[in-house]
């Protein structure tokens, strides 16, 4: 490579300007290699100027190289039979590449000759001493695209046995540059910490770099997409003046989970078939809540009702609020907290809010798991109605960019009134339910000891759901547990 | 949600509309807090469930016409047919007036229905009704029976808490008698069968069908089973598993004898009313009841069906207030239409004060903010004029989800990518496949998994992460992962509870062990964590689910807070992995 390109540039300089075939003959070598070292002579500056010209040209086809490197299947034929006693037809048919050709040419040539009659099968005998290999020889002349010796004859017996094409070669014209050079410095790839050292980086040549190509990956580690999600509703109920409730409760009782949300004992949520039981504590005891007289108020409301209601009428039994559950949802969490709040002597408005993990035993599908993340958001304080709850359920979504809402009445059990929040899907072009809220039942607050004229308002989403339309995921577990695919997370 | 079928034809009958968009009638649906869920047709639910062929199979047997689907609230029983459905949203477009619902004893006495003390052992309530002169359509036959299977299905809890028996009266004599027999002394002939079966026989009988064989064990194990005798002794049923062939209705009954036992009497009257209400639309005299009355042994005698209308006083400022409207905005008058929309009939008593009359078919206002609601929907949610809470508070975020956060970032510089796995998991999971008895660990067990992935809530976080290294096994190696997530803990005092536990743990897995980048991310943690070199240090020791000679404790102030090391060769086999790894597992609320 390296003396093809001083060559070349040795001719450059002493005929000024040339073309690439001119180059090619001049060299004897083929086309390619000359534009290849001009290629990288460019590479170096403005050593020399190269304006491309596009021309239809003979070329080789693959078999055409094939006879160019190692001879015309007669040649090769002829070159299998050996002088004097010659070959069983048979046995090169067998081992000569291209025998059927190689054998008729090589017969039509009058290299060889064949007798049938030969005892133990027809056999193949010399014809000539030696031959002249001129199909490989016009073939080479092809690829040094010096086709001007070629004979019109010449040309389309080559097409006619398909050994050259018709093909488009783009020519070069070559000339000197302004920074016209005999010898060309060798190109470094790298910036190394010697040529620094030794200040040598001064005198060298670099290659040329690809911009193009990608770059190499870094080593590095990634969070997951869900938990990033939790980290931008944690951001926005932060900068909304939340308070996160310590909700690292898993296991819960009957009585948090349902009873205090004044979820009577017979609603079917409470059924083996929707909520996770424990044998293991199987039950808890009960006694701080009985302590104050709390448990039996909210028997009392259960049962007979009070505050204002009639109640559920029935019979309302504390070993069924003992059983053990997963928590079915982070409510469980908050009723604990508003139950605190109203421990305290002054009641002092606040806004809570969670996202953690709630369980379901429910039937699997693409869209559900036996557990999800819940995220809650509650604000306790005088007076707060309807038009409070659907002013900061629209705050929260227009942070989350979320601008097209509508709120649909709906059934809680510890919420009334209720509403669902639907926003508008530009993509699926419908509405579509984002959320449930509500304003916590009178018979819920009023056994805590909250004062009367205290609402609370409260909305709650899934945490899965967002992330999966952000993400694009159309089966939750691709997205949760372990047998998500971890390109995954890192692409996210 | 319940789902319930009406026609389009029916639906524009009663709101006495040409044709509806279904467009308008989601609208319609979404203002009142139901649910469209489906515009469909007989043909195409056949086709669905069985299969275009079968459909096109059936020709003209099936009709084309216009279904909808809707989904009502689980709270409205009164909702649950077409009946109820129909005439709310009439009177909620103001296209009728809520009807008076009325039970009359007849001039000739109340039918009687005598409870005997046998029943206290099994199902203990009955009440009754009598629905006169009725006249059934093939449409409003089927829907009848509809309402009960419904009925059965939601409020009745699978016919535990309540169980109806509809009857034609004419073919019975009163009074009728309510007992708890033996099984083997009660025989009679069961719905839709030629001959006669004693109880013993039909418990058999019905074990082998799908639709009555989840209501036997409601009675099964009991020496006596509850029984609804005339006074001639024929059984009108064997409650709640089947009514007997001789009082069954057809489209020709007239007068039909409704009985409901219970476990649950309140819950017994609320069904009969809902029943009764949406039915005696069909009676010849509108809305009215025959009332039955039941004799209980201490010689208590009630009247039903109830039908109670139950008047609440409410402060007109309550109302304001909770849809955020003035005194000129909501005036009494518009309170007191809008309620009557909802089927509430209001009136005024003072400037202050409304009086709410609650229907028998509302038993889910149970308090005035159920009044509240549906004064909103009266007024359209979204007709609300929205304003935020004046509420002014400081965020906070929790002590322990802070330093988590912390970490995860820490742990994710250093290289490491994050695993979400499930809480709960396999027995084998925690135990057998990390090398550890079971017993030794404080799990907590579930009851009622449905699967045997849902045994146990986690006690480590390793076999999560180590069946995420299993997925992703053909990755470019190392895996480096981790997660910071709760483990659950039995209590381990008396108190019956269990707690969570967060835990940081990341495994290492290539082509060597890589126990000296475990241990270097667990320095930096130490580093990150602002603990003192003189407070952490790892003391060799062993743990099964970690290589011999390979395993530390990690001590923090001279006490173990987790665990370090190799894992063992057959931990690693136990989750098909073939390459070595290492790990370390410790309690990040140490670190509060």
């Amino acid at each position: 490579m390296e003396d093809l390109r001083s060559n070349i540039l040795a001719y450059i300089h002493k005929h000024e300007t040339c073309s690439s075939t001119e180059l090619c003959k001049e060299m004897n070598v083929e086309h390619q290699k000359i534009v290849g070292a001009l290629n990288s002579i460019l590479a170096f500056g403005e050593i020399i100027s190269a304006q491309p010209e596009v021309t239809s040209r003979l070329e080789l086809t693959d078999e055409g190289r094939q006879v160019a490197d190692h001879g015309s299947h007669e040649a090769v034929l002829f070159a299998s039979v050996p002088a004097g006693d010659g070959a069983p037809q048979s046995e090169l048919m067998k081992s000569v590449p291209n025998a059927k050709i190689g054998f008729s040419k090589a017969l039509a040539n009058r290299w060889i000759r064949l007798d049938k009659s030969a005892p133990g099968g027809p056999r193949v005998y010399r014809q000539v001493e030696s031959v002249s290999d001129r199909i490989r020889h016009c073939l080479q002349m092809v690829a040094a695209l010096s086709l001007d010796s070629l004979t019109a004859e010449e040309r389309a017996e080559l097409k006619k046995r398909k050994l050259v094409q018709e093909g488009r070669v783009t020519v070069y014209r070559v000339a000197k540059g302004p920074a016209f050079t005999l010898t060309l410095a060798k190109e470094e790839t790298e910036l190394t910490a010697e040529m620094l050292a030794t200040g040598v980086w001064q005198t060298l040549t670099f290659k040329a770099y690809n911009f193009k190509a990608l770059g190499q990956q870094p080593d590095c580690g990634h969070l997951h997409p869900l938990l990033k999600v939790r980290a931008e509703f944690r951001q926005i109920f932060l900068e909304m003046g939340f308070q996160e409730m310590p909700t690292n409760r898993y296991v819960e009782s009957s009585f948090w989970n349902f009873d205090a949300l004044f979820q009577p004992q017979q609603h079917p949520a409470r059924d083996a078939h929707d909520t996770f039981f424990l044998t293991e504590p199987a039950a808890c005891r009960l006694d701080a809540e009985q302590a104050d007289g709390y448990l039996a108020r909210v028997k009392a409301v259960h049962s007979n009702g009070g505050y204002g209601s009639i109640g559920y009428n029935y019979d309302w039994k504390e070993s069924e609020a003992q059983k053990n559950i997963l928590r079915t949802h982070t409510t469980a969490v908050s009723a604990r907290m508003l139950y605190q709040l109203a421990q305290q002597p002054q009641f002092q408005p606040t806004k809570y809010f969670s996202i953690d993990r709630v369980f379901r035993n429910e039937s699997l599908d693409a869209t559900h798991l036996a557990e999800f993340h819940q995220i809650e958001g509650l604000v306790a304080d005088y007076n707060l109605n309807l038009c409070h709850l659907m002013g900061i359920i629209r705050e929260f979504f227009h942070k989350l960019g979320i601008r097209r809402l509508r709120f649909k009445p709906a059934y809680n059990p510890y919420t009334e009134p209720s509403m669902e929040i639907f926003s508008y899907h530009e993509g699926l072009g419908k509405w579509v339910e984002i959320g449930n809220s509500g304003v916590f039942r009178p018979e819920m607050l009023l056994p805590m000891g909250l004062p009367e004229s205290v609402s609370v308002i409260a909305w709650g989403l899934s945490l899965e759901r967002p992330t999966m339309i952000k993400y694009g995921i159309n089966n939750i577990r691709d997205l949760i547990g372990p047998k998500v695919d971890l390109k995954m997370i890192c692409d996210s | 949600m319940p789902v319930v079928q009406i026609e389009k034809a029916a639906l524009c009958q009663c709101l006495n509309r040409k044709d509806f968009t279904d467009d308008e009638v989601d609208e319609l649906c979404f203002e009142f807090g139901l649910e469209l869920d489906e515009v469909t047709s007989e043909r195409e639910m056949l086709a669905k469930e069985q299969g275009d062929a079968k459909a096109a199979q059936m020709g003209d047997q099936l009709s084309d016409a216009v279904i909808y689907k809707i989904e009502v609230p689980a709270n409205r029983y009164d909702l649950l047919c077409v009946e109820g459905l129909s005439r709310a949203l009439m009177v909620f477009q103001s296209l009728a007036q809520p009807p008076l619902y009325k039970a009359v004893q007849p001039a000739a006495g109340m039918k009687q229905m005598r409870v005997a003390p046998s029943t206290a052992q099994i199902r203990p309530y009955v009440v009754c009704a009598m629905l006169r002169n009725l006249s059934f359509t093939p449409a409003s036959y089927k829907s009848f029976i509809d309402l009960q299977d419904k009925l059965h299905q939601t409020i009745c809890r699978q016919r535990s808490l309540v169980a109806i028996g509809t009857h034609d009266f004419d073919t019975l004599t009163g009074p009728f008698l309510y007992e708890a027999l033996p099984p083997s002394d009660i025989v009679f002939k069961p719905l839709n069968q030629t001959k006669e079966f004693s109880a013993v026989e039909l418990m058999q009988l019905y074990s082998g069908e799908s639709h009555l064989k989840a209501y036997l064990p409601i009675i099964r194990d009991s020496p006596v089973y509850p029984v609804i005798k005339d006074a001639n002794g024929v059984v009108l049923s064997m409650p709640p598993i089947i009514n007997g062939d001789h009082s069954k209705i057809t489209l020709n009954t007239k007068n039909v004898f409704i009985e409901a036992t219970a476990t649950d009497a309140h819950k017994a009257s609320v069904v009969l009313d809902t029943l009764v209400c949406a039915f005696s639309q069909y009676c010849s005299e509108q809305f009215t009841v025959e009332a039955v009355q039941v004799n209980y042994p201490d010689g208590r005698a009630s009247i039903y069906p109830s039908l109670a209308y139950r008047q609440v006083d409410i402060q007109v400022d309550y109302l304001r207030k909770g849809v955020g409207r003035s005194d000129s905005q909501l005036t009494i008058d518009e309170i007191c239409n809008r309620l009557t929309r909802m089927c509430l009939v209001a009136k005024a008593t003072s400037d202050a004060t409304v009086s709410v009359t609650v229907p028998p078919t509302r038993h889910d206002v149970l308090h005035p903010c159920d009044v509240l609601e549906d004064l909103a929907i009266a007024i359209g949610y979204n007709n609300l004029e929205m304003s935020l809470p004046p509420t002014l508070c400081t965020g906070k975020q929790q002590p322990l989800n802070s330093l988590t956060d912390k970490l995860r970032l820490e742990v994710a510089f250093a290289g490491f990518t994050e695993c979400l796995t499930f809480a709960l998991c396999s027995e084998k999971d925690i135990s057998e496949r990390l090398r550890l008895p079971l017993d030794s660990l404080p799990a907590v067990r579930i009851a009622n998994p449905k699967t045997l992935e849902f045994q146990v809530a986690r006690t480590s976080l390793l076999p999560g992460i180590l069946k995420t290294v299993h997925s992703n096994r053909s990755l470019p190696l190392p895996l480096k992962l981790f997660e910071i997530q709760d483990v659950v803990y039995k209590s381990t005092d008396s108190s019956g509870s269990a707690v969570n536990s967060r835990q940081l743990a990341a495994v290492y897995y290539g082509k060597s062990s890589g126990f000296e980048l475990i241990h270097g991310l667990m320095d930096r943690i130490m580093q990150v964590l602002g603990v003192p070199v003189d407070q952490y240090k790892l003391s060799a020791t062993e743990v099964a689910t970690y290589f011999t000679g390979r395993c530390a404790n990690v001590l923090y102030k001279g006490s173990s807070v987790g665990t370090i090391g190799v894992l063992h060769p057959e931990t690693l086999a136990q989750f098909d992995l073939t390459l070595p790894a290492s790990a370390f597992v410790f309690d990040v609320e140490k670190f509060l």
